[in-house]
């Protein structure tokens, strides 16, 4: 945490039955349930009872692989953020939308009208979809180098800001005397024109009710990196170890810097894997057992596979580094990892008061610290 | 043998004149909590289905955004998504744009709600080509208007193509899918199994010949805008009549027109409720703004409550509103045929408009009203309605606490829902 008085931030990465490809084959594992809306309703119950800040949920458009060894079925995420939603309050919905296939104006439409549904906890985490078999999904264009989805992903975020803004707060006024809905100087066009795509604007939605719903970028590539230090509220890191954390962190904090933003107003949340057990030779046989049914990639990133115990002193060494505001916790198997993470780690972050005990609520900006802005274009003088 | 069955469904109030803001009663036209409320009143009702309209660009009227109607929209699919979580039974349709939209990505969305809804969802399928509302999307006004059914048909059957590709198991195999046409050009394994429903209800809303004909081949309701007696057994014979052709029979086909509906507790309490609305639907500034449509130029300078212009319509300007339905009728006939209406019932403007425009459908108390409902589906001039009610979001309370029973009390209407899934309810076969 950046300063003492500002908690340690938790979050949790869901998808599929965890990030560990052999998960899906454990007994645990809610197979014929990834597609029903109960199992994500509970999913993210528990992670609201914990108190995290925002569930991130995992999407893309990569289709199965075809290898019967792995499970590449996914329901869209900001359907499930919107089917949860109205019935699980007091915590964040975070999916994650892709800008590479999708129209911008679509994507924009859809995350404020999810910030509408869940009474202001949205928000977006701005994916690129890298690979052919994505591209060949559409057949409209080829898998492009990565710099130019996120140049791309870059002008999404800026065309959907302006949209978010483009009705103003009090745009609808019910004048009768005038017979008028609206007030039509208070609904802009946003005329954005971009090196990929231009949009007229307005919305057609109007502005929900955070204003300008959370965005989150993970800054795993370079070129991600600049993208997130410029635009986002959230940046997302992965880094082999702490040390390699606080640089990465510091890495987020030169870019903004350069952009022209204020570091602090940025919160760097680090992605730690997490397979928990009643003691670390448990938790190492489980992985053992999920790397039998399925062997899986090196890990991406921080890894604890051990006790709660464990995984909470190593947020203690996250903190006292400086590598991050906080973390977002990525259970290699669910639903058990997130429950063990909200059962066993939680409260001993909250003993060692690193946590509020009481959740907070509000809106998903205000639990990182940010306000509802206005609009760009509120109080403009009209002629 | 049993009685046929109404099938009832309900259309959010949207963007256009038919929803009354002004009235006290008028809640938020955005707000969830409106939705939620006009979805748990229809499925109280045992409606078939709530129905989300969608329009990607705000309309505009000479020049400007139009002001004078509701404006705005949450995205649909997301409105729906999120209903699924507040209702256990009512279907849920949206209305999705077939020419701004790709296939893969929204065959995914679509059967992500029928998951997520345990088989409710429904898909109203709009084909657009204007360049006003393409500049909001990449490609821009790139389809051609005579290719607008070309793409939605093929929009389709590439859906339907990914949507029947694999079994309901998780898991199960995904074959890839290939498909190539001449707007469509993907491959790859979709990565959904089978919905509950197989896939979503296909609604068609086209009135033109090739709209009917896309609808006879492929559609599993249509929302009609033939809502009289007379009008609505030709639209219905003609429809049911073009389905041997696609291997159908008429079971697979619902009709369900538009319609309004007006109550009271007297005939002369409705009639006068009626009256009432149809001038709130209809404010002095909207009466100009129809003129308009139809002169095709500024009659802002003409008084609502006076005369009708003497100036003739410009046939060059009949786009003057952009964003909507227009008029597709000669406006010079139009014109015409108004200013006889006019001189011969002395109407002003705005008494015109109301006239012309603001015809409810069924007006009575609410046993006549289940009357005047029954008997036209029972007449085959529909398997049903599509109420459109005046307001948000109380609009549907009324019909249901007090016509609905009038309906089941006749025998027409269902006490309770037979199925978990809008086929079920619209007793429709699954797709194989």
């Amino acid at each position: 945490m950046s300063s003492p008085e500002t908690p340690l931030h938790l979050a949790a990465e869901i998808g599929g039955a965890g990030r560990h490809p052999g998960a899906w084959r454990l007994p645990g594992a809610d197979v014929p349930g990834l597609v029903d809306a109960a199992p994500h309703v509970r999913l993210v119950r528990t992670a609201a009872r914990g108190g995290l800040d925002l569930v991130a949920i995992r999407d893309s458009f990569v289709p199965p692989s075809g290898d019967p060894d792995e499970l590449g079925d996914s329901l869209d995420a900001v359907a499930i953020a919107a089917r949860v939603a109205p019935v699980v309050p007091g915590i964040g919905l975070v999916p994650a939308v892709t800008v590479t296939h999708t129209e911008p104006f679509h994507v924009q439409k859809a995350i404020a009208t999810l910030d509408l549904v869940s009474s202001g906890r949205a928000g977006w985490e701005v994916a690129v979809s890298r690979t052919p078999e994505e591209a060949d999904l559409f057949g409209r264009r080829s898998a492009a180098p990565v710099s130019e989805l996120w140049l791309e992903a870059a002008e999404v975020i800026e065309a959907v800001r302006l949209l978010w803004d483009s009705w103003e707060d009090d745009a609808v006024i019910r004048d009768a005397a005038t017979g008028r809905y609206v007030d039509r100087d208070k609904l802009h066009y946003v005329d954005f024109e971009g090196e990929f795509f231009s949009v007229r604007g307005p919305s057609i939605t109007p502005r929900s009710p955070q204003g300008q719903p959370l965005v989150v970028v993970r800054a795993d590539d370079p070129e991600a990196l600049v993208v997130a230090a410029r635009h986002a509220d959230v940046v997302r890191i992965s880094a082999p170890g702490i040390a390699q954390a606080t640089t990465a962190r510091l890495d987020v904090q030169a870019a903004a810097a350069e952009a022209g933003r204020d570091p602090s107003g940025i919160t760097v949340l680090l992605d730690v894997e997490v397979l928990l057990g009643e003691t670390d030779a448990e938790a190492r046989k489980e992985l053992a057992r999920l790397e039998a049914l399925t062997p899986g990639p090196d890990p991406e990133g921080i890894r604890h596979v051990g006790t709660p115990g464990g995984l909470a002193a190593l947020i203690g060494e996250v903190v006292r580094a400086h590598a991050a505001d906080g973390v977002t916790f990525v259970p290699l198997a669910l639903p058990s990892g997130l429950d063990a993470i909200v059962d066993g780690v939680v409260p001993l972050l909250v003993g060692a008061g690193a946590r509020p005990g009481t959740p907070s609520s509000g809106t998903l900006r205000e639990r990182f610290g940010l306000r509802r802005p206005a609009g760009r274009h509120a109080g403009e003088v009209r002629a | 043998m049993s009685r046929k069955q109404v099938h009832l469904a309900a259309h959010f109030p949207g963007v256009n004149n038919t929803t009354v803001w002004s009235d006290p009663a008028s809640g938020s036209q955005t707000d969830f909590a409106s939705f939620v409320h006009f979805a748990q009143a229809s499925e109280r009702g045992l409606f078939d289905f709530v129905f989300l309209a969608e329009g990607l660009r705000l309309r505009e009227h000479r020049g400007r955004i139009h002001d004078l109607d509701v404006v705005g929209r949450p995205d649909t699919l997301t409105v729906l998504n999120a209903l699924a979580a507040v209702t256990e039974r009512v279907g849920l349709a949206g209305t999705i744009n077939t020419t701004f939209n790709e296939p893969y990505e929204l065959a995914r969305q679509f059967a992500s709600l029928d998951h997520l809804s345990g088989g409710r969802s429904a898909w109203n399928l709009v084909t657009s080509s204007d360049a006003f509302t393409g500049e909001n999307f990449r490609r821009g006004g790139f389809l051609k208007p005579e290719q607008r059914y070309e793409r939605a048909g093929e929009m389709l059957e590439a859906a339907k193509a990914l949507w029947l590709s694999r079994a309901p198991e998780v898991g199960s195999e995904a074959p890839v899918v290939g498909y190539a046409s001449s707007q469509f050009s993907f491959r790859g394994r979709f990565s959904v199994p089978r919905s509950p429903q197989g896939h979503p209800v296909l609604i068609q809303s086209g009135d033109s010949e090739q709209g009917r004909e896309f609808g006879a081949a492929t559609a599993d309701a249509i929302f009609s805008r033939h809502s009289t007696v007379e009008a609505g057994q030709e639209f219905y014979r003609n429809m049911k009549d073009r389905l041997p052709r696609y291997g159908r029979v008429d079971t697979d086909l619902t009709i369900l027109p538009a319609a309004t509906f007006v109550l009271g507790d007297t005939p002369a309490d409705a009639a006068e409720n009626a009256e009432r609305i149809r001038h709130e639907q209809v404010s002095p500034q909207t009466a100009i703004a129809f003129l308009e449509q139809v002169w095709g130029r500024d009659l802002s300078a003409y008084d609502p409550d006076g005369p009708l212009p003497d100036v003739d319509p410009d046939p060059e300007n009949v786009n003057i509103t952009r964003g909507r339905v227009r008029h597709e009728r000669d406006t010079a006939k139009l014109a015409r045929e108004w200013r006889e209406l006019a001189g011969s019932k002395n109407l002003s403007i705005r008494e015109l408009i109301v006239e012309t425009t603001a015809r409810h459908s069924f007006v009575g108390t609410p046993k006549q009203v289940a009357e005047q409902i029954d008997e036209a589906v029972q007449a085959d001039a529909s398997d049903g309605f599509i109420l459109i009610p005046h307001l948000v979001p109380t609009g549907m309370d009324a019909f249901v606490d007090r016509v609905i029973p009038e309906l089941q009390d006749r025998g027409s209407y269902r006490t309770e829902y037979t199925g978990p899934t809008l086929r079920d309810h619209l007793a429709l076969p699954y797709p194989t």
